[in-house]
């Protein structure tokens, strides 16, 4: 398992050292393996994030309480200079990663979207800026589900 | 086909940018209530917004995306930018909208 990891982490690092050595304004292409990742353990593992470092310079704003699950409102702000992405991932999800926002030049390192969720869960976000991954998370409690009929 | 309602705001040095998109983001997982089979899934894999020309974000969204997105972020950004929003899901069906900031 740790192999895999450091495995999956190199070749990420590699491909995105790669990217931007070429062309700056490459934007990642939507990675099945790393949405479909089961667990969160997984999927930091997936996007190469299982070392990310806990930073207070990520702010996550999200209802303590959300009385309902399908819609939860989320914005995620990085005040990390030269932040590149951010991700939102939803730990109790069946499939956790749930965006993966690619920033350009210019674009402020804040979005706000809306997610799902089964049940209360962490919400993490991870930001990569410079070649390095750092992470935040608060927690969302669910009183009605998102993910059923 | 008018999926997308595209908002553009001057605030400042920056341009404010929200978007709703009507999309059902079925997750797969649901089933439906008469017939018990399950509905596939059915959701916007990708979301593109650029002005002019220069692309500002890209969206990569899984089924856990609430129906209906709703995406706002700000860019550095002017009076006169023709911002664009295209998406596409995982059926290959697509759409686009522009919108001139004011």
């Amino acid at each position: 398992m740790k192999r895999r990891a450091f495995i999956k982490s190199t070749v990420a690092a590699g491909i995105a050292t790669g990217t931007a050595a070429i062309a700056p304004n490459a934007f990642a292409k939507w990675t099945k393996e790393n949405f479909e990742a089961k667990g969160t353990d997984a999927v930091m593992a997936a996007i190469g994030a299982t070392d990310a470092t806990v930073s207070k310079d990520i702010k996550i704003k999200a209802p303590e309480i959300a009385e309902n699950g399908a819609v939860v409102p989320i914005t995620v702000e990085s005040g990390i200079e030269g932040t590149e992405t951010i991700s939102m991932i939803v730990s109790n999800n069946p499939t956790p990663l749930t965006a993966v926002f690619t920033l350009g030049e210019g674009t402020a390192a804040k979005v706000k979207s809306r997610v799902k969720m089964g049940k209360s869960s962490d919400l993490i976000a991870v930001v990569t800026a410079g070649g390095k991954t750092y992470k935040n998370h608060v927690s969302v409690k669910v009183t009605k589900g998102g993910c059923g009929g | 086909m008018g999926t997308i309602k595209l908002r553009t705001k001057v605030k400042g040095d920056l341009v404010e940018v929200k978007a709703l998109i009507k999309h059902p983001m079925e997750t797969g997982l649901r089933k439906d209530k008469k017939t018990k089979e399950k509905i596939p899934a059915h959701y916007i894999q990708e979301v593109i917004v650029e002005a002019n020309g220069k692309t500002l974000l890209t969206a990569d969204w899984n089924t856990s995306i609430s129906k209906n997105p709703y995406l706002s972020f700000s860019y550095a950004g002017k009076a006169g930018d023709a911002v664009k929003l295209s998406w596409s899901d995982n059926k290959g069906e697509k759409d686009s909208a522009e919108a001139t900031v004011k």
